[in-house]
């Protein structure tokens, strides 16, 4: 009996320092709109203090609180864009998990689509080079036979 | 006495690596045989070392000998045996030491099979093996030694970490290290290939199964680890496109690649240089996964705990293997171009294609993972990458990859025609469009954009994978003898690229049209979600070996139905400090329902996050589909080298009859 | 030629990872550098002090630390601290980051005050506003209240050799 105490008072401790996840109950509930929204902004927002993990998921206490920051703006409007701009303000892009088009990412943005462009090139010329030495191969083996038939 | 019996096992191991890479080597440049048949006892000497060092950890482990310093920081004393054995490779020193024994294993599996090969060959490959087993052992040697000892001993360990408590953890790592390790053979072989200047269909036949092995594996390992995350982080996803889990796609693209340039160089004889160059890409990427893990270079929550130290050792590594090899091929792939032709519109010349989608594909996920690194490092910046861009930029390249998959098969080898295929695709066309509009609505109810193109793409590679079979049995006039002669390696080409579908599908479905709810519920209210409810009817106490935890029970029911009663638990571990959610499923092939649990309130209620998840099993089914195609492409016959050495051997025997 | 791609393409990833591995992945610079110093109306935590805002960040460069009682990384700095701020005279405002006045303290009373004024960031907003994502973090403020430095984690003598030319002008001005 008093050991089940323990371990109540014990996980009451550590839950109340946050570590026992971030499945928090909504003081105002929202529309479903806004609901999508609000999931759809912490899904795509990093969490600054973890290894790699979105706002939504993470237990950190900064994490929370940058939660209640979007969510209290999505409630009173304002615009993704806006609501993102109000974190990259603060903490530089590095917040956005989908990184915004700008000159220092046209590189990142772009470079699949030239991988691609450039794959593409490399085999089409492949294919026609290939072609153009079958060519020259078979020509020679016709002028070669042509001069024995001659030498006959 | 065991840890360093290990310890010194393990040199010994070096010692015998050494002796399996000089000796070869010194015998290929003297042209001696003798040297070079060393090769195959020093690999199984290696092994046999290899063996004893990796049993000394796990029994240091199971006897939970706490003196050694690996094992206080993983092990505990109240911690069930399964864990004591899979914590072995639980935490980077010990991880390490797998990858070295699965290194040890393929080895010794090639000294074995290579019994066929002209001894020059296997002698190479197995003196590049060597080269990569002197690396990682040197590696654990010198900065990473799992049998360090700690004085004084303490009395408890500090448990395994918590989120590896699970049997994800005894069957995930080893698949994937499988995996990675086993591209080294396919590399051996190129390697082999460079050094002795001449390429076959021959070797082609030899290096197939290899990396078809190693390819399966890979495919099981990120199939499990998948669903392991989902399982585990109570977050309900199950790619996150963390550059951990990017660290084994990448390899596994670039594997992909490899099995279909392999079969052209094997039917046809071109790609070769091509071929080479991807064995050695994917071994590549396979250790750059391994820095990338290991190094503290990127932020992930699969990293292990960094150093720069050892991140010093493995780039060095990296850069003298990877770079000897790119340099061996620069100045020895141009001497293996072939004259023969290769046509845009024939098989091989798809197959051409399909290595061009999936390389730009494995160059873009490399792109996003070290873009921020490298932004960093050019001073523009600290930029974060993450699923947004992936799906972004990865989508648009794998759709033409799945119309060819679906395509290529109403195209022949050498020399095909346009009009020809589009007349035998025309009804696979329409098939798949009418498809696209009536399967969604068939599997989920309802359709969108992302579903009906989903299910267009999986019905094409469907028919396409099914067509290339029907042909095969048609080419007889009985259907009998047309099934009878049908290799196994189709059958296995056909089950792979159906895998493919069924993943493609599944995917489209679950990323569509996953939802979920969050909700404080006291025990009797409802939570209400795509048709399902789901109430809380309590919460107790359940304590475990080494964990005490808070289990909730939730009833499911749908239209008044009872679907089932779920457990989710939120598990104390004393030892870490650390809850871990547990979270609890409802599975069907139609769709998962996933229940986590959040906070216990004074008054009774629970706060709880509910997903359902439609069609959620078909990736993972997916996967599972594609690794089993690999597996029976595997025991195709034609890769028996005992077979060819008894053919061979009865040919000659006629000749001299 | 065109073989040699590979290779160098290798060079290339080799050398960045190099430079890298001297790198800190979790490391977030602040995009506050060269801007002024964002809006705030605290109360000092010794109610004598009044309260404190943005405006008040002018004449003369400072530095603006946040901490806690319960950070770790705020001990370590602290001895250094209060050799900046009582020895040297630099001016440090102190930004009591989450934390509950009586925390406070005991904490202070235990190590002693550096700090000009302690403001009280109860709930974090400030943190927040100023891009704060972990304590200790120590800004410096000059005479027109811009950000021109942000010192992330603990203040060391090394960071402070980096820092000291921009607080160069305090010895020089007179108290305004």
């Amino acid at each position: 009996m008093r050991s089940q105490l323990l371990w109540s008072v014990l996980f009451a401790a550590l839950t109340l320092v946050g570590l026992a996840g971030n499945v928090r109950a909504a003081e105002t509930p929202l529309s479903a709109d806004q609901e999508t929204r609000y999931r759809g902004l912490l899904s795509t927002l990093r969490c600054l203090v973890c290894q790699n993990e979105t706002l939504q998921d993470s237990d950190a206490p900064l994490a929370a609180d940058l939660r209640a920051q979007v969510r209290m703006r999505v409630v009173r409007g304002e615009s993704d864009a806006d609501i993102r701009r109000y974190l990259t303000d603060r903490y530089g892009d590095f917040v956005l998990y989908n990184p915004p088009l700008q000159p220092n990412t046209w590189l990142l943005w772009g470079g699949p689509f030239l991988l691609v462009i450039a794959g593409l090139t490399v085999a089409f010329t492949f294919v026609r080079r290939s072609g153009k030495r079958a060519v020259a191969a078979k020509v020679d083996a016709e002028a070669l036979r042509r001069l024995l038939e001659e030498e006959k | 006495m065991i840890p360093e019996l290990g310890h010194f096992a393990l040199i010994l191991a070096l010692a015998a690596a050494l002796v399996q890479t000089l000796l070869p080597l010194v015998g290929y440049w003297r042209r001696d045989a003798r040297l070079l048949a060393v090769a195959p006892a020093a690999a199984q000497t290696q092994f046999l070392f290899v063996l004893i060092s990796y049993l000394c950890l796990t029994y240091a482990f199971v006897t939970k000998d706490f003196s050694v310093a690996y094992i206080a920081e993983n092990d505990h004393s109240q911690l069930p045996l399964i864990y004591r054995i899979s914590a072995v490779w639980g935490a980077h020193e010990g991880s390490l030491l797998l990858w070295v024994f699965i290194l040890a294993g393929w080895t010794f599996a090639v000294s074995i099979a290579s019994r066929g090969l002209p001894v020059a060959l296997s002698g190479l490959v197995l003196a590049v093996l060597g080269v990569v087993a002197i690396g990682f052992q040197l590696f654990i040697l010198l900065t990473s030694n799992p049998f360090t000892r700690l004085f004084p001993a303490p009395l408890e360990g500090r448990d395994l970490n918590p989120v590896l408590q699970d049997p994800g953890l005894a069957i995930h790592p080893p698949l994937l290290y499988m995996g990675y390790v086993g591209f080294a053979v396919a590399f051996s072989f190129a390697i082999a290939a460079l050094i002795g200047g001449r390429l076959d269909t021959a070797w082609a036949r030899w290096t197939r199964p290899w990396t078809t092995a190693a390819w399966c594996f890979l495919t099981l390992g990120i199939t499990v680890g998948s669903w392991w995350a989902y399982k585990e982080l109570g977050w309900g996803g199950w790619w996150f496109w963390d550059p951990v889990e990017n660290a084994s796609f990448m390899p596994w693209l670039a594997g992909t690649a490899l099995i279909h340039s392999l079969a052209v160089t094997e039917k046809r004889g071109l790609l070769k240089s091509w071929t080479v160059l991807l064995a050695i890409l994917a071994f590549s990427l396979s250790l750059l996964g391994t820095f990338l893990v290991r190094s503290g270079v990127i932020v992930s929550v699969h990293a292990f705990a960094s150093d720069p130290t050892r991140g010093l050792f493995i780039l060095g590594f990296l850069a003298v293997v990877v770079g000897a090899a790119l340099t061996l091929y620069a100045w020895r792939a141009p001497r293996l171009a072939t004259t023969a032709e290769i046509r845009l519109f024939s098989r091989e010349g798809l197959i051409l294609f399909n290595n061009v989608f999936l390389v730009a594909a494995a160059g873009a996920v490399l792109t996003g993972t070290l873009y921020p690194l490298a932004l960093d490092v050019f001073g523009g910046g600290k930029i974060s990458v993450g699923p947004p861009y992936y799906n972004a930029v990865f989508v648009p390249l794998i759709v033409p990859l799945l119309i060819l998959i679906g395509t290529v098969t109403a195209v022949p080898w050498k020399r095909g025609r346009v009009g020809d295929t589009a007349r035998r695709l025309r009804t696979p066309a329409i098939a798949a469009l009418a498809a696209g509009a009536v399967v969604p609505f068939a599997l989920l109810g309802r359709t969108s954009v992302t579903v009906a193109a989903g299910a267009v793409f999986a019905i094409w590679m469907l028919i396409g994978a099914v067509l290339e079979i029907s042909q095969r049995i048609r080419s007889r006039r009985r259907w009998q003898d047309g099934l009878a002669q049908v290799p196994v390696g189709a059958w296995g080409m056909m089950c792979a690229h159906i895998g493919m579908a069924v993943w493609v599908l599944g995917i489209a479905g679950v990323s569509t049209f996953s939802v979920e709810k969050d909700a404080r519920l006291k025990p009797g209210e409802t939570l209400e979600l795509s048709g399902y409810a789901f109430t809380l009817v309590g919460a107790d106490e359940q304590p475990g070996p080494n964990y005490h935890a808070q289990r909730g029970t939730i009833l499911v029911q749908k239209n008044g139905q009872n679907v089932s009663m779920l457990y989710p638990e939120k598990r104390l571990y004393p030892s870490q400090q650390r809850v871990q959610t547990k979270s609890a499923r409802d599975v069907t092939p139609l769709r998962d329902l996933y229940v986590a649990l959040g906070e216990g309130y004074p008054d009774g209620s629970w706060s709880l996050r509910v997903y359902v998840k439609p069609l959620m099993r078909w990736v993972w089914f997916g996967g599972l589909l594609m690794a089993f195609g690999g597996a029976l492409a595997l025991s195709d016959p034609r890769y028996r080298l005992a077979r060819a050495v008894a053919a061979r051997e009865a040919a000659a025997a006629a000749q001299t009859a | 030629m065109r073989y040699l791609i590979p290779v160098g393409v290798l060079a290339v990833l080799v050398a960045v990872f190099w430079v890298g591995l001297h790198r800190d992945p979790r490391e977030i610079p602040s995009p506050l550098i060269g801007k002024t110093a964002p809006a705030f109306d605290l109360p000092a935590i010794d109610g004598a002090d009044g309260r404190m805002t943005n405006k008040d960040l002018r004449g003369h460069a400072r530095l603006v630390n946040f901490f806690a009682s319960w950070c770790a990384g705020c001990q370590e700095e602290h001895p250094f601290l209060m050799h900046l701020g009582r020895e040297d005279g630099v001016e440090i405002i102190g930004m009591d980051y989450k934390d509950a006045g009586p925390d406070y303290q005991g904490w202070i009373k235990q190590r002693g005050n550096p700090y000009r004024v302690v403001l009280a960031d109860s709930e974090g907003q400030t943190g927040i506003d100023w891009g704060v994502y972990g304590v200790p973090e120590t800004f410096v403020v000059d005479a027109r209240g811009t950000i021109v430095y942000k010192q992330i984690g603990a203040m060391t003598p090394e960071a402070w050799d980096k820092i000291k030319p921009f607080l160069a002008p305090v010895a020089a001005a007179a108290p305004q």
